[in-house]
């Protein structure tokens, strides 16, 4: 899987969690620009990507998670 | 099964309602509290969901201003996560007795929840994992958190019985099935105190949405099976007893599991129907001849196969043993019946079996559909009784006289006093009572024994008898002495003995009571609920006056008895 392919994945993943369908991210994007992301909103947005991309995170690689491009990269490592 | 988003999507918009669900727990709520939240709006509960901040139990319950003493406060989940019990665990020094220790707490809690009387208690059971310390060996090894936890879940379980108003939420089946791996993630508890994947927190939410829905009455009585492909493999008609799959070997057998387990409910009480597009003969025959069939002709209470339509079927089904719509269940392999059951009955239960039959059993357990808050002996004879009454039904057809037929059943009753052995059958009688229901009051088995000890109270029960059988305990009232004043503060009976002469000989007794306790006036009322509407009259055509709307009273000297073919028993 492409890093294209999962910064789509992982936008329908946001839309879902903040229930916003037009919803849009960039690598940047970090929880000061959403107003709902919350440390609870980070752990449904970490639970629904290991339910999508099918994979485990270790408990260090997440305690340091800036923004969505941290995330991604993340993902790109694991799958 | 909804999953986490929806749930909590479905919770933002819910109304506010004034009653409330309190949820306590010494492990992060948040996500539970909204699972449950969706859980309840999509089955219709009108009963607000207020999470606790965090790991506060003790202050809660301790503190006597807490919204957990408010009146409003219907419901209180107690979840005591595994994970801080094992840290309380580690640090103690008797480890043989931790587990009494816990207890004594718990039973602190449910001692003193109990001080608002309106309360229902739902605690969660306690997961028992293995830390390994003691091996395979644990079983035998006191102190291990093993014995421990499985000690605490077996008091939990024998103390629970001698509390009508404490429910169990098995939390620990849920693990039994799915596995702590599944379950329980790590990452999670470390970062946020979580204990519940989200995964798993939709089952979670059913599982307390169950108990909740079970203690408001909305309960299954009747499971209706079809019988091709459903009971048994293949076609009857078609393939012929030899050619059915029924048996030990191959697919047959996982038709027989199902039919165990339908032996098995109908042993408890639960009803079964036959709904089958076929020959009437040819329907029966499997059950008759066949020698793996499980199930009996006699252990259905209606047998209906022809070639009408099955919501037809349904309906007629329905109307004879005249119980609620919602409270039956329609099973059926093919897709095309489902959905046209479904549409045009949207209250019956339909599962959407699944396309393999080796998984029907498995999805139709896990569904839940038959919990309930009590059980009583009562409840093994039910099959029998509506049995009975498909008996009275077809005789009345003989009859072009509806007083002869009464004449002739040959009715007797009895009234008592309540004591302890109906108090489950009362509170039993309370829940599922819909339609004959004065003020729909719901009465655990605690609510029973208040009642029963408290000397303003007059409460009686109803026996009846005919000759097809003994219906057993079919009404009850509960009277409140207001000086020379008599309240009735429930009248309830159930539908099986409607329009049978009942309703005037207990209102007979009702005033013969009152003659008895010097009581001047009786005064009634009426609650509408969306299935009583039957009963919105019933005071007028006693006799009573309608003092303002739902109000209703009479004087005891002005009561003239009422004619019935009810006789009291000998």
């Amino acid at each position: 899987m492409n890093r294209n392919e999962i910064c789509e994945k992982v936008t329908e993943i946001f839309r879902k969690v903040f229930d916003d369908d037009y919803l849009q991210i960039n690598d940047e994007t970090s929880a000061y620009d959403i107003e709902d992301w919350d440390s609870l909103a980070q752990i449904t947005l970490l639970s629904e990507m290991e339910s999508v991309f099918n994979i485990n995170f270790n408990l260090k690689d997440i305690a340091n998670l800036q923004n969505v491009g941290d995330m991604i990269s993340l993902i790109e490592k694991s799958v | 099964m909804l999953n986490f988003l929806e749930l909590k999507k479905i919770s933002k918009c819910r109304k506010s309602y004034s009653n409330n669900l309190i949820i306590l727990s010494d492990s992060a709520s948040q996500f539970l509290s909204t699972a449950i939240s969706g859980y309840f709006e999509n089955e219709h509960i009108d009963i607000q969901v207020v999470d606790t901040d965090y790991n506060q139990i003790d202050l809660q319950i301790l503190d006597e201003n807490s919204i957990l003493y408010e009146s409003k406060t219907k419901y209180v989940v107690i979840y005591m996560s595994s994970e801080m019990l094992y840290y309380e665990y580690a640090k103690s020094i008797n480890k043989s007795t931790f587990f009494e220790k816990v207890m004594d707490k718990i039973l602190l809690y449910w001692n003193k929840l109990q001080k608002n009387t309106n309360i229902k208690i739902i605690q969660f059971d306690f997961l028992p994992f293995d830390d390994f310390v003691y091996g395979n060996l644990s079983f035998k090894v006191k102190e291990s958190f093993f014995s421990q936890i499985n000690l605490l879940n077996k008091q939990v379980y024998e103390n629970a019985s001698n509390y009508g108003n404490v429910f169990i939420y098995k939390f620990s089946s849920l693990q039994n099935d799915f596995g702590r791996k599944n379950i329980f993630d790590y990452k999670m508890y470390a970062m946020a105190k979580l204990t519940i994947t989200q995964e798993y927190l939709p089952f979670v939410a059913k599982g307390v949405t169950d108990i909740v829905k079970a203690s408001l009455g909305k309960i299954k009585k009747c499971i209706i099976c079809d019988l091709d492909n459903t009971l048994w493999g293949g076609i009857i008609g078609d393939d012929g007893i030899d050619g059915i799959e029924l048996g030990e070997l191959g697919i047959g057998q996982v038709y027989v599991k199902l039919q165990i387990w339908l032996k098995l409910l109908k042993e408890r009480g639960i009803l079964l129907a036959v709904c089958s597009k076929n020959n009437l003969e040819t329907a029966q025959e499997p059950f008759i001849k066949h020698p793996d069939m499980v199930l009996k002709l006699d252990d259905f209470v209606m047998f209906v196969a022809n070639w009408d339509d099955k919501a037809s079927n349904i309906k007629y089904i329905q109307k004879v043993l005249n119980i609620g719509m919602d409270s039956m269940v329609f099973i059926d392999d093919n897709p095309f019946e489902r959905n046209l059951v479904r549409t045009s009955i949207p209250d019956i239960t339909v599962p959407e079996l699944p396309e393999d039959p080796s998984q029907y059993l498995d999805y139709l357990q896990q569904l839940n559909l038959f919990e309930t808050i009590n059980y009583s002996e009562n409840d093994k004879a039910r099959t029998k009784q509506y049995q009975e009454e498909v008996g009275r039904v077809n005789l009345e057809k003989q009859f072009t006289n509806y007083d002869d037929y009464l004449l002739s059943l040959n009715m007797t009753a009895k009234m008592c006093s309540f004591d302890s052995y109906s108090t489950p059958r009362i509170s039993q009688l309370s829940q599922r009572s819909n339609q004959f229901n004065l003020r729909t009051i719901r009465l655990t088995e605690s609510d029973v024994e208040h009642i029963s000890n408290d000397s303003t109270y007059v409460s009686k029960y109803f026996t009846l008898k005919d000759k097809f059988g003994d219906y057993g305990l079919i009404s009850y009232f509960v009277l409140k002495k207001l000086g020379n004043v008599f309240f009735i503060e429930n009248w309830l009976m159930s539908c099986r003995v409607l329009k049978r002469g009942m309703e005037e000989y207990i209102i007979n007794k009702l005033f013969d009571l009152a003659r008895v306790n010097s009581i001047y006036k009786i005064i009634g009322e009426y609650i509408p609920s969306n299935k009583n509407s039957m009963v919105k009259d019933i005071y007028k055509k006693l006799g009573f006056k309608e003092t303002s709307s739902c109000c209703f009273e009479l004087e005891v000297d002005k009561y003239i008895n009422k004619k019935t073919f009810v006789k009291d028993e000998e």
